[in-house]
This record gives structure tokens, C-alpha cells and sequence, in this order.
């Protein structure tokens, strides 16, 4: 897909553009950030191939009707409380939360209720604040983050609601 | 917010810019691996009762293939992390996205989110280097916030192809005053969990 080679393509860029402003402030910055990067890459990659070399498991034994039976339009608020439960806990990459949301909205699914469900598991899905935040970043920082993003997927489907579908 | 600073945030002088950059990542295999390790097998063992050996070995392949496209990517993260810890300087951050940077904070993290590209491997990275260089948790929290609710690279390379046009752009309208209010919320509560802020 193009789309990804695009991204792909910013995503050199980027380090390409930000390793010669660290070259321009000499070699030993240089040196010691592509040292410092280089660790990181090696601590993590163990880690990221047990999740995703993994997660196509977790997501071939969660049966996905169960989990888009329940976001129905007249749902309501109870039916937004599930989808933000059942969006923190969908395991497996972009494709899996993805493609649960799509088939929810196929089958009926309430926009609210699937916006609710898209957005808290982008905000807080269980696997993927464990396998990808806590090794990148400070323990404190991701729980705290993921405590303070709860409100959210609420405050998006009442907005939703509000608003009405276009 | 005041000018007033706070005596323990954000030492812009000479004085820290000596400190090493605090340490990160660097933990042996936690808890949380051996869960995901535990369940990962589990799973596998439910698809192999139910589909056979094809099954386990289909999802392998596939996998495996996946984890082929990430690994380039995860690097290119590390890197930039990085470099950005080590060319950014302290003061100018903490200045713009400290504690004390006020909403144009939240915004700038909000901005640099939503164009920051790459996956959760540039992401998570960048977002740490910012914290050790002397961006505040809400603005750190508007720019990962911002990265997974409004940033391109998700919504372009799967959620377009699989959600469609309509929802894509809906779902990020809706979105857009999130990152700034989790962010504001974020500092909210942060300031009173830990009153007088502790050493860093």
C-alpha cells in the first residue's frame, strides 16, 4: 500500500533530518545517540515480537460476535460502558480493533457506542499498554496516562449523541 | 497559569544539564511479558485444540510476516527517541512543555502528535525522550493522546481501508478537543497526587 511507503518515507526522513542536527553538533552526540537508540531497539524487539508474533493467537480465540452483539443503537449508555470495557480489553494490533469496530457498525452497531469502543481501545487496550507502552516509557507516566484517558471515550460518544450522524 | 515558578520545576540552569538523561526501558523481563507470555501460549493451545497444527502454523506465517514489516519501523523509532533526547535542548522544552507551559503546552503537545509519524515504535519513544528532557505528564499525555486519537499514521494505513471515509473522519473530528482536555486533566490531577514536587 502506498499509504504505508508515504509513512514509511516521513518516518527516515524524520530521523534522517534529526541524526544530521545531532552530526552538526559533533561526533560524540552522534555517537552516543545511536548508541543510546541502538539499546533501545535491542531491549524491545523481544518484546515486540512476543506481542505480535502472539497476539494473532489471543485474537483467534476471542470470538468477535460476542463482542459486537453487545453494541447495538439502542444500547445507550449501557451499551458505550460495554464498548469502552470491550475496547480496553480487545487484544491483538490495529487490524483486530479495527476490524471488530467495522464489522460492529456493519451488523448494526450504534455510532456512539462504535466510536466509544474505537477510541478507548486506542486509548487503553489492556495488551497494548503492556507490550508496547511500559517498555518504551516510565511505568508511573503509563498508568497515570491510561487513569487520566478514561473519561474520554464517554465524552466522545455524548458528543456523538449530541451531535447526531452526519 | 502565573509566571510564578514553582522552586522545584523545571532547573533550567547550568546545573542540570549535567545530570545523564534518566535511565529508561533498560528492565529485565517483568511480570507483564510472563502474563502476555502465559496467555500468548494459552491461546495458541485453544487454536490448536480447535484448528490443528494448520492453524497454529497459519497464524505463525502471517504473524511472523508482520512482525518482518515492524521490526525496520521499531528502529527507526528508537533512533529518533534518540536523537531528539540528546538535540533537544532541556530548557527550551521544559519551558514550552513543562509544567508551567501552560495551554499553549498542550497545544504544541497536540500538534506535535497529530504529525509526529510512524507507529507506536516512534511514538512511545519520542514521548519518553520528551519526559526525560523536561516536557510535564499533560503535555506528554496531550502528545501520545494526540498520536493515537488524531495522528495520520493509524488512521491513514488502517482504520481508512477498514472503518471507511465516513466513520475515519467523524471519529477524528469528534476526537480533536480530547488530547488538550486529557492533557489539562492530566496536570490537574498530577499537581495534586504530588503536591510539591519530588525530585524528578
Amino acid at each position: 500500500m502506498s499509504a504505508a511507503l508515504l509513512i514509511d518515507i516521513l518516518l527516515w526522513g524524520s530521523v534522517a533530518a534529526v541524526g544530521f542536527i545531532a552530526f552538526q553538533r559533533g561526533r560524540p552526540v552522534l555517537v552516543a545517540s545511536l548508541r543510546e537508540g541502538g539499546m533501545d531497539f535491542i531491549n524491545i524487539v523481544p518484546r515486540i515480537a512476543l506481542g505480535v508474533i502472539g497476539s494473532g493467537y489471543i485474537a483467534a480465540v476471542i470470538p468477535q460476535e460476542i463482542i459486537t452483539g453487545w453494541l447495538g443503537p439502542n444500547s445507550g449508555w449501557l451499551g458505550v460502558l460495554t464498548a469502552v470495557i470491550a475496547g480496553a480489553a480487545t487484544p491483538g494490533g490495529p487490524v483486530v480493533g479495527f476490524s471488530i469496530g467495522a464489522v460492529a457498525l456493519k451488523s448494526g452497531g450504534g455510532m456512539p457506542q462504535v466510536i466509544a469502543y474505537v477510541i478507548a481501545w486506542a486509548l487503553f487496550a489492556f495488551q497494548r499498554v503492556i507490550l508496547w507502552e511500559i517498555p518504551f516509557m516510565p511505568a508511573r507516566f503509563v498508568w497515570f496516562r491510561a487513569a487520566v484517558s478514561l473519561p474520554f471515550p464517554f465524552v466522545a460518544a455524548a458528543i456523538a449523541m449530541a451531535v447526531g450522524k452526519p | 497559569m502565573s509566571d510564578q515558578p514553582l522552586k522545584d520545576s523545571a532547573p533550567a540552569d547550568d546545573a542540570a544539564d549535567g545530570e545523564p538523561r534518566p535511565g529508561h526501558i533498560r528492565k529485565p523481563i517483568g511480570w507483564s511479558m510472563i502474563m502476555i507470555a502465559v496467555l500468548v501460549a494459552v491461546s495458541a493451545g485453544l487454536v490448536y485444540r480447535r484448528d490443528g497444527i494448520e492453524g497454529v502454523l497459519e497464524i505463525l506465517i502471517h504473524d511472523f510476516w508482520l512482525f518482518g514489516g515492524i521490526v525496520p519501523r521499531v528502529l527507526a523509532g528508537c533512533l529518533l527517541g534518540a536523537f531528539i533526547a540528546e538535540i533537544l535542548p532541556h530548557d527550551k522544552v521544559s519551558r514550552s512543555l513543562g509544567p508551567e507551559s501552560g495551554l499553549k503546552g498542550l497545544l504544541i503537545g497536540t500538534a506535535f502528535g497529530a504529525i509526529l509519524p510512524g507507529g507506536p515504535f516512534t511514538a512511545y519513544p519520542v514521548a519518553s525522550a520528551l519526559l526525560a528532557v523536561g516536557a510535564d505528564f499533560g503535555a506528554t499525555i496531550a502528545m501520545v493522546v494526540s498520536w493515537t486519537l488524531i495522528g495520520y499514521g493509524r488512521a491513514v494505513a488502517w482504520e481508512l481501508p477498514i472503518m471507511g471515509t465516513d466513520f475515519t473522519l467523524w471519529r477524528i473530528v469528534i476526537s480533536l478537543p480530547l488530547p488538550v482536555l486529557a492533557g489539562a486533566l492530566g496536570r490537574f490531577v498530577y499537581v495534586r497526587m504530588y503536591p510539591k514536587n519530588i525530585s524528578p
